[in-house]
């Protein structure tokens, strides 16, 4: 039976509400102690003094390319990248080749991933078949196989009546719904937000309203349902004080925010450089700032990257024709200490939240905490070591991110998945 | 976060990035190249031995044309390729294209794309300056230096000049060059179209925008009134009935007379009658079409001269 003791360490744990210098004692696989000169003789030690020890980072929104995109990624190379960027837990993304709309699929992800992934995989179902919008999927065959939410992340359902159902049966089958929240009549032939920079570059605009209309209708679905509804990737001014409103009154509302959307917006994308396209695009200073102001008041409650790896040779073409989205695991933890921690937007005990506790409580996974018993899932990061992202190093078997060369204040340091020690800063 | 437009020094990406000083040395340089009377072009052999590819993704006559006439005029070497005819319909990409054809050692690439950006992408992987013929729906940055060459040869200045641009702005790269170009100059520009086709951030695309959905409005006290093609390829939507649009958007002899009288009527062509203009501006004395034509090959020997001129 193996044991690890972590010593000296700086324990953050949103979940108990603790925030002290103490060792962390995990044995066979689970948490066992916290507290102050804990001792095992046998046990193996890791020196965190000087570090931050956290629950394990989940990230409930990334895109592993398996099966059928396995160019691009794969379960093992996506969790490679998972935990050199902090993560303990990722949820994947139904929309693989075929899509994750079957029992048979999900079982396939989540099989392949006790094969080869460092790191926990939890896959999202699709709503509807092929995610085409039309007819639900099998969603309940999927939630007995292990899916932890339904979505059809890229594809939107467009028509609110099979949203409607959709959210009727997740209520049933205690699940969450996710939306990537777009119109695609409105954001028909848009390739980035749509304001002063796309008139200026020519490229065709995806309106804010894009996102607004169909975050206003989803929440009046999960009004109507009493659905547990989540919006994906939130990025307007507008969606957040939508947010906001509902969770006054009383629904049970949740949304995430990636990264990008508050370290970057519309203005860097000057040179048609497809490592900035991505959905939703990048929006203007007052979006972002109002993504920030979110993540500030307690409207966001989560940060994920939507991880979206894409093959070189897609990304090597005109912008119009390039795929959208870009790589996130490995630059999530370094942007939110540079964005938010750093400038004193937010506390770290906050940022831990938004990586544990929250997208935890979201999907309703028995994770995100240091609890005597839990999972032994733990992040080791710190707020100093200077490192730069170089995105040829990376993990991931992609390379389109924008962040390669970005110098970082910060990062992650180890991670641990079920006691087992999966990557180490070198 | 900036980054440094690769090729700027190079090639000719856009007018945006362009100062004032370097268009005014481009366009007394094509004032140089005009042609006396109707005389045929002057001859250079500055660009003797040199090769340029002239590369259209889309389909063009007028520019093609122009480009080439410009290089031979200067002596320089050109080739031709319309894309139709190219590997790309063979799913070649476009970065394989491009380095095929650098791998045979051409001077200079002119070309047409119908993505915004392709040739900013092009510039930033490939060694050799890349000369943009219109891209997409952002700029055409000769025709930009060829509509002014041809106001001045019709006015002493651009400075303090009234000038309307008409029709499909949003999906005009013409527009946006001359907009830019114009700005520089301190000319008072107006962008008029249907909404659809007007987008409000125009307003802020440089110093010196004012919209208008009225056309007369738009012309009323203009020096010079541009007409836009309608470009029904790039729409993903009827923005107005057809009928509607030569009734609100085209012009008509009797627009002229709201205009100054010495108003000078522009557009940089394919030009289609009934809609975007009547016949009889078409034809009038006040149309300067023709001289556009022209100027596009003073313009284009200027910039290729420019571009390849210091080059061994």
């Amino acid at each position: 039976m193996s044991a690890l003791l972590i010593t000296g360490g700086r324990v953050i744990d949103p979940a108990a509400g603790t925030d002290t210098q103490a060792d962390v004692l995990i044995r066979d696989g689970s948490i066992e102690a916290i507290g102050t000169g804990l001792r095992d003789p046998e046990a193996k030690r890791f020196d965190a003094t000087g570090a931050i020890v956290a629950p394990g980072f989940i990230d409930m929104h990334v895109h592993l390319r398996e099966p059928g995109i396995e160019h691009a990624e794969t379960i093992e190379t996506g969790a490679r990248a998972a935990a050199a960027g902090g993560f303990t837990t990722i949820c994947c993304m139904p929309n693989t080749l075929p899509v994750n709309d079957s029992a048979t699929v999900t079982s396939y992800i989540i099989q392949r991933a006790a094969q080869v992934a460092k790191v926990n995989v939890f896959p999202i179902g699709a709503i509807t078949k092929g995610s085409l919008g039309e007819e639900l999927a099998a969603i309940g065959s999927m939630r007995e196989a292990g899916i932890v939410a339904i979505s059809d992340d890229g594809r939107p359902v467009m028509n609110a009546r099979v949203m409607r159902r959709a959210m009727e049966l997740a209520r049933a089958l205690d699940l969450t719904v996710i939306d990537h929240c777009e119109d695609l009549h409105l954001s028909a032939g848009g390739d980035m937000h749509e304001g002063r920079e796309s008139v200026r570059l020519g490229l065709g605009g995806i309106p804010s309203a894009s996102e607004d209309v169909m975050v206003a209708r989803d929440l009046l679905l999960a009004e109507l349902t009493g659905a547990r509804f989540h919006v994906a990737h939130l990025s307007t001014s507008r969606s957040m004080a939508m947010v906001a409103f509902a969770k006054t009154r009383g629904l049970e509302v949740s949304c995430e925010v990636t990264p990008h959307h508050f370290a970057l917006t519309d203005r860097e994308l000057g040179d048609y450089d497809s490592n900035f396209k991505m959905k939703p695009p990048l929006r203007c200073s007052e979006d972002t700032e109002a993504v920030i102001d979110g993540i500030v008041s307690g409207v966001v409650d989560a940060i994920a990257t939507d991880h979206a790896p894409h093959a070189g040779s897609d990304k090597m073409q005109e912008f119009e024709r390039c795929p959208f989205g870009i790589l996130g695991l490995e630059t999530a933890l370094g942007l939110s200490l540079s964005e938010l921690v750093h400038p004193g937007r937010i506390t770290v005990n906050r940022m831990v939240e938004l990586f544990t506790t929250g997208p935890a409580n979201i999907l309703k996974l028995n994770r995100g905490s240091l609890a005597p018993g839990a999972p032994a899932d733990v992040t080791i990061f710190d707020l100093t070591t200077e490192w730069a992202y170089d995105v040829q190093q990376s993990y991931s078997k992609s390379r389109n991110s924008p962040f390669s060369g970005r110098s970082f204040r910060g990062g992650p340091l180890a991670t641990i998945v079920g006691g087992e020690i999966v990557w180490k800063r070198r | 976060m900036t980054y440094a437009r690769a090729g700027k020094s190079a090639g000719l990406l856009d007018i945006e990035s362009l100062d004032r000083p370097e268009i005014e040395a481009i366009l007394d340089r094509a004032h140089f190249f005009q042609p006396i009377e109707s005389g045929p072009f002057r001859r250079q052999d500055t660009l003797r031995g040199k090769m340029i590819v002239n590369l259209f993704f889309e389909a063009s006559t007028r520019t093609r044309v122009s480009f080439e006439i410009a290089a031979k005029r200067l002596g320089a070497d050109t080739v031709s390729i319309a894309a139709q005819g190219s590997s790309v319909s063979k799913g070649e990409s476009l970065v394989d294209t491009l380095n095929t054809l650098v791998a045979m050692r051409p001077n200079a690439i002119v070309m047409r794309h119908a993505a915004s950006g392709a040739p900013h992408f092009l510039a930033r992987h490939l060694p050799i300056p890349i000369i943009n013929a219109g891209d997409g729906t952002h700029e055409h940055p000769t025709q930009a230096l060829l509509d002014a060459r041809t106001i001045l040869d019709q006015r002493p200045t651009l400075e303090g000049l009234r000038i309307a641009i008409i029709g499909d702005i949003a999906h005009s790269r013409v527009a946006r060059s001359n907009v830019h170009l114009l700005s520089k100059f301190g000319v008072d520009i107006v962008l008029c179209g249907p909404p659809s086709l007007l987008p409000c951030e125009l307003e802020h695309l440089a110093p010196g925008v004012r919209l208008a959905w009225d056309m007369t409005e738009a012309i009323r006290g203009a020096d010079v009134i541009m007409m836009l093609r309608v470009q029904l390829e790039r729409q993903h939507e009827a923005p107005i009935p057809s009928g509607e649009y030569f009734r609100f958007y085209g012009l008509r002899l009797e627009h002229l007379a709201l205009a100054r009288p010495d108003v000078i009527v522009m557009h940089p062509g394919p030009i289609n009658r009934g809609r975007e203009l009547s016949s009889e501006v078409a034809d009038s004395q006040r149309s300067v079409i023709l001289n556009q034509v022209e100027n596009g090959i003073a313009v284009r020997m200027a910039v290729l001269e420019r571009i390849l001129g210091g080059q061994s």
